[in-house]
């Protein structure tokens, strides 16, 4: 175990993790408490701007991301954990464009002036995917397994954001990380050729048949390669997958039932967690497989 | 009936100029047009220009087509382009320029609910500091598409059903002063 991890890490949830992806959270806290990791989550945080800021005010976005980065170096010492990948995605680039074009950074500047915010300084942003992987690492979830995966076969889903621009999570299109700590655990994962391929984000909510073609991709593959649910470290990703299955059934004619889950969910199972704090009841998809899958009685918990 | 090939002289390549000074757009003359980033991109079969053919209007300047394409609505800003450019032309960014310079003019495409989205999300997020997803897709579909109110119900009734859809607005604390931040005009 890393210094980083005795210390814990602050935690910025996004407003996704707060609505649609609130397993994401409950899980993500789950799993650390069940690691013994503290987390704390960041004060009065705002939304991260995601893409939409971008299209729309550049230097709005960047504000953002900086009055957010500003509150997370108030508390000096800790790296900033930030489990959505569009909200760590946007953190990063608030830090690499003030730092690398002056005009941003000036422009920045006197936007958190006029609101009297300091300028943040400098603080690791980080995905938990990269924290378990480095921080707590493959030998300690294995030491801590007490229950087998009875899931079957899982395509690990990396997603965009998390991997692209910024690789330092995992390679930006053969990502492994995931896959790796799940071997470790004993899970079969398939060698899944499309997981960093795009979910279609909020097209699915705005151009709906563009985007329900490319989750009908993503599944059917996921599908095709022997899967039976897939595992995935974004609250967009997880719900552009799960809950559009029964309209993406009608319209290719292929039936898809497939549970999405997350990776801390996936992990916190296997190190003995409560089904309900995992949050597995907010999945949408596969249901009763899930349940077939997921036994709390005593028996089952003294199979490892 | 409108003509289907652009005269030399509609062009203005000082537009494309001044695109190419915006943050993150600079290499955007070191194109090769070797088309790696329309081969890559997931959302190229729907568009109308690919982005290869985007980054060529820009450099001509033929600024008309380049802001009022689907193109620039359909990059759902998954950075396959910028990654695998062997320019290392961040498209992605471009794109992200062209959007905000299509709002600014106002020349977007009528009624395509991408760019309603952003403007309501940006309005919401500028007015509480927390996005509601519930009130963005009611706003979004109440301004784009209200039948979609019918198509949209089952996946609606399974996010409550699962506690994952909420009417609650959540406000920070310190809004006023965010917004301040996010609004120059208000102070000066």
């Amino acid at each position: 175990m890393s210094n980083e991890s005795e210390k814990g890490y602050l935690y910025f949830p996004g407003c996704s993790l707060k609505s649609t992806g609130r397993a994401y959270e409950e899980s993500l806290l789950e799993l650390f408490r069940l690691l013994d990791i503290p987390l704390q989550e960041l004060d009065d945080w705002n939304c991260c701007g995601a893409t939409s800021y971008m299209g729309i005010d550049e230097e709005a976005a960047f504000v953002l991301g900086a009055r957010n980065l500003s509150i997370a170096c108030q508390t000096p010492g800790r790296d900033l954990m930030a489990p959505c990948s569009a909200c760590y995605m946007v953190l990063r680039k608030t830090q690499d464009y003030t730092s690398k074009y002056p005009q941003v950074r000036r422009e920045v500047e006197a936007a958190m002036k006029r609101a009297d915010l300091p300028m943040p300084g400098q603080v690791k942003i980080r995905h938990p995917l990269e924290i378990l992987y480095h921080d707590v690492g493959a030998e300690r979830l294995k030491n801590l397994k007490k229950r087998n995966w009875l899931g079957g076969t899982i395509a690990c889903y990396y997603g965009c954001q998390a991997v692209r621009p910024y690789s330092d999570v995992d390679d930006a299109y053969n990502p492994v990380k995931m896959d790796e700590l799940l071997r470790a655990m004993g899970v079969q994962t398939i060698d899944y050729c499309l997981k960093t391929k795009c979910c279609a984000g909020v097209l699915t909510g705005t151009v709906p048949p563009v985007g329900r073609r490319v989750n009908y991709i993503l599944l059917k593959e996921a599908v095709r390669k022997g899967a039976q649910a897939v595992v995935t470290i974004c609250p967009l990703c997880q719900i552009n997958l799960d809950a559009y299955q029964k309209e993406i059934s009608a319209e290719s004619g292929e039936r898809f039932d497939i549970p999405i889950l997350y990776l801390p969910q996936v992990l916190g199972w296997m190190l003995g967690g409560r089904k309900k704090e995992l949050a597995f009841h907010r999945c949408i998809a596969g249901r009763r497989y899930l349940n077939e899958w997921l036994r709390e009685t005593k028996e089952e918990e003294a199979y490892v | 009936m409108e003509r289907q090939i652009r005269y030399q002289r509609e062009a203005r390549p000082a537009w494309g100029a001044e695109i190419a000074k915006l943050p993150g757009c600079e290499r955007l003359y070191s194109c090769i047009q070797c088309g790696t980033c329309s081969g890559t991109c997931p959302m190229s079969l729907y568009m109308d220009y690919t982005p290869r053919r985007v980054i060529a209007l820009i450099r001509e300047g033929f600024y008309k087509d380049a802001l009022s394409c689907r193109t620039i609505w359909l990059c759902a800003s998954c950075y396959s382009c910028s990654s695998r450019c062997p320019q290392d032309i961040k498209v992605t960014d471009i794109m992200y320029a062209l959007k905000r310079e299509a709002i600014k003019r106002k020349v977007y495409p009528s009624r395509f609910p991408t760019p309603v989205l952003a403007r309501e999300f940006y309005r919401l997020v500028k007015m509480f500091g927390r996005n509601s997803e519930f009130l963005l897709v009611f706003l979004l579909t109440l301004k784009t598409n209200p039948l979609g109110f019918l198509t949209m119900a089952r996946t609606g009734i399974a996010l409550l059903l699962t506690g994952r859809l909420s009417p609650k607005v959540e406000m920070i604390r310190d809004a006023a002063r965010l917004r301040k931040a996010l609004e120059p005009k208000e102070v000066a």
